[in-house]
């Protein structure tokens, strides 16, 4: 295991009953990393982050957590990974900190430092005022993030987050992923499932994408791009002038080039050719009202990718 | 495979928390407050018939927990036959399915615990709950017979009342696995309560339904095998187990909790009271096997749960 990775799967798989949840995946995250487990729901997501948990029997291949076997040494590993579990529960009738006391004795922590760790987690995720209130007057949001304090409070070298934003407002996602991108800076690394796109691309470092049990691909979102869609950059250019397009697909490293609305276009490129598409409007004579950049959505990529995969099992 | 660490670590921190909810919840005081209720009645109504028919009894203490006032069917033994599954079934139904239904299993599972201390730890505290419930009970029934009856039991009525709470106790526990068992099993909590309760009036018209099915599976056997048959089918329901010990240990003339042969009662002092230790031994294997199926039970529950996914 190399010292900078803190989880690595080597062949993981998982068979309920002879069907195969888990095929053979194998990744590995880095520390300090935040690293997406993307895919629709039943492709194994939550059986890959049960499994590194010891909270699910390997059926083959090997995990380690920190250099811990999950299986055969579960505690080790749960003393240093939080887990916040896909839309986590809480006991309704206790309070905030009764329930983040209940949790912290389990750990094992001693009265003095429990106490000052509560109040501090509850404090970090903003629960400071209601710590005292039942949680079954919390709002969803207010559960994640009394889930994300329980993992501050553990002093996790890893969080895992099981579909943290999802079934989140826009205004309680933000603050979410603003806990988690502070989680990254105290030098927590990341492991988080989600289908919510966008969200996600914002804030992980790379991506493993899931599909039926394997991964289908892995890399940041830029590599990912160019394995799909064979591009890793658009550019969007607004330009006036005769001929545009053509001269544009001359430019090195441009893949195709689409003319949308009026004066509209957009390059599809291998790397980032703003200049060079400037310098070829200019060129042709003609006069560039806007250009800029973007990398492709994880969303398109993601589309893309099972649009292709599905049509290919039609055409079987 | 080796684990590492101990299978009971945090064991005491669920065991407080479990207790502390079972001490709070209003479930748990609706059931007390019933079963201290009825079981006061039937005890007061016992002081009264042993008030209008006293007679030289030498166990007459004893016979708080085993009269009933002639126009109430009811002893408070039968009594706390009867409410006692009420009260683990009421308590355990919802402990395990309750924790995936909230969705808190998997975070808990999460902290640096083993399945083995939450299952461990739900039982104990189910236990503890039952044991102070019913020696509260015991006490007051104790203490109402003193004041009452006005009579000091002796030594040995001491003694066989407190085996008979002993008895009480482990009765109980067989239905604490139980309801537990059904809520690893079923993931409803209603479901789990139908089935217990089913169950539990099941062994209500069990020494009825018993020897019915002896004969519908043997009709043409002696009559010898027949009550010998549908005794040992009447021994599968722990309620008939339960009563048979507290014949033994509560009436102390008690010699055998089957038919006996003539053969046995040659030289035998009719209504002669047995000593303790004797009651006891005529009394073991149902003992046991109150024990025995309790362990069963929190086995099965055990192993099931072991092996079950924690995702809900």
């Amino acid at each position: 295991m190399s010292a900078d990775n803190v989880i690595e799967a080597q062949g993981l798989t998982k068979r309920y009953d002879g069907a195969t949840v888990v095929n053979g995946i194998s990744f590995s995250v880095a520390r300090g990393e935040i690293f997406g487990l993307l895919g629709p729901n039943g492709a194994g997501k939550t059986t890959t982050i049960l499994m590194l948990l010891g909270l699910s029997d390997i059926s083959e291949g090997q995990a380690r957590v920190l250099g811990f076997d999950p299986e055969r040494e579960p505690l080790a590993v749960k003393r240093r990974v939080g887990y916040l579990p896909d839309q986590v529960g809480f006991y309704d009738n206790l309070s905030a900190s009764d329930n983040m006391r209940y949790t912290a004795r389990l750990m094992g922590l001693e009265r003095e430092e429990r106490e000052k760790k509560i109040a501090e987690s509850l404090d970090h995720v903003g629960l400071h005022d209601v710590a005292d209130r039942p949680v079954d007057t919390f709002s969803r949001g207010m559960r994640q993030r009394l889930g994300l304090a329980e993992i501050l409070m553990k002093d996790a070298q890893i969080a895992i987050l099981d579909e943290p934003t999802s079934g989140l407002d826009p205004q309680a996602t933000a603050e979410l992923l603003q806990i988690i991108r502070n989680l990254k800076d105290r030098g927590v690394s990341v492991l988080l499932s989600s289908h919510l796109l966008d969200r996600v691309q914002s804030i992980c470092d790379r991506v493993a994408l899931f599909n039926q049990g394997n991964i289908a691909l892995l890399g940041t979102v830029g590599e990912l791009g160019r394995q799909v869609l064979g591009i890793g950059y658009y550019v969007d250019v607004e330009a006036e002038g005769q001929g545009l397009a053509d001269k544009l697909k001359a430019v090195p490293g441009v893949k195709s080039v689409e003319s949308a609305s009026g004066n509209h276009m957009r390059i599809y490129a291998e790397r980032d050719v703003r200049s060079d598409a400037a310098a070829a409007v200019i060129a042709a004579g003609g006069r560039l009202l806007r250009l800029s950049v973007e990398t492709p959505s994880l969303e398109m990529i993601y589309t893309r990718y099972f649009e292709s995969v599905s049509g290919g099992r039609h055409a079987a | 495979m080796q684990r590492e660490g101990s299978a009971l670590h945090g064991l005491g921190v669920v065991i407080l928390k479990e207790l502390s909810d079972h001490l709070t919840s209003t479930r748990m005081r609706v059931l007390e407050w019933l079963i201290v209720v009825v079981g006061i009645l039937a005890v007061y109504g016992a002081i009264q018939q042993i008030k209008d028919t006293t007679a030289e009894d030498p166990f007459l203490f004893l016979k708080l927990f085993t009269t009933s006032r002639e126009s109430v069917p009811f002893t408070f033994v039968s009594l706390l036959s009867i409410l006692v599954p009420l009260v683990s079934i009421g308590m355990a139904f919802d402990s395990v399915n309750g924790e995936h239904n909230r969705r808190t299993l998997s975070r808990i599972l999460s902290q640096p615990i083993y399945r083995d201390a939450l299952l461990f730890g739900k039982f104990l505290a189910g236990l503890f709950t039952l044991s102070v419930s019913l020696i509260a009970l015991w006490l007051l029934v104790i203490g109402l017979g003193l004041v009452l009856l006005g009579l000091p039991p002796n030594g040995e009525e001491l003694a066989r009342a407190f085996i008979f709470l002993l008895v009480t106790i482990a009765y109980a526990d067989v239905w604490l696995p139980l309801a537990m068992l059904f809520s690893i099993i079923f993931r409803s909590p209603a479901t789990v309560a139908l089935v217990s309760l089913g169950l539990w009036f099941l062994t209500l018209i069990w020494p009825m339904l018993a020897p019915a099915i002896v004969i519908a599976f043997a009709p043409s056997s002696s009559e010898e095998t027949l009550i010998l048959a549908s005794q040992y089918f009447q021994r599968l329901s722990p309620s008939t187990l339960f009563g048979e010990v507290v014949v033994a240990i509560l009436n102390p003339t008690t010699r055998s909790l089957g038919p006996m042969y003539l053969s046995q009662l040659q030289g035998a002092v009719l209504g002669a009271p047995m000593p303790l230790g004797e009651s006891l031994i005529i009394a073991w294997p149902q003992i046991v096997g109150l024990i025995a199926s309790t362990i069963l039970l929190f086995v099965t529950g055990y192993v099931i749960f072991q092996r079950q996914e924690v995702r809900a």
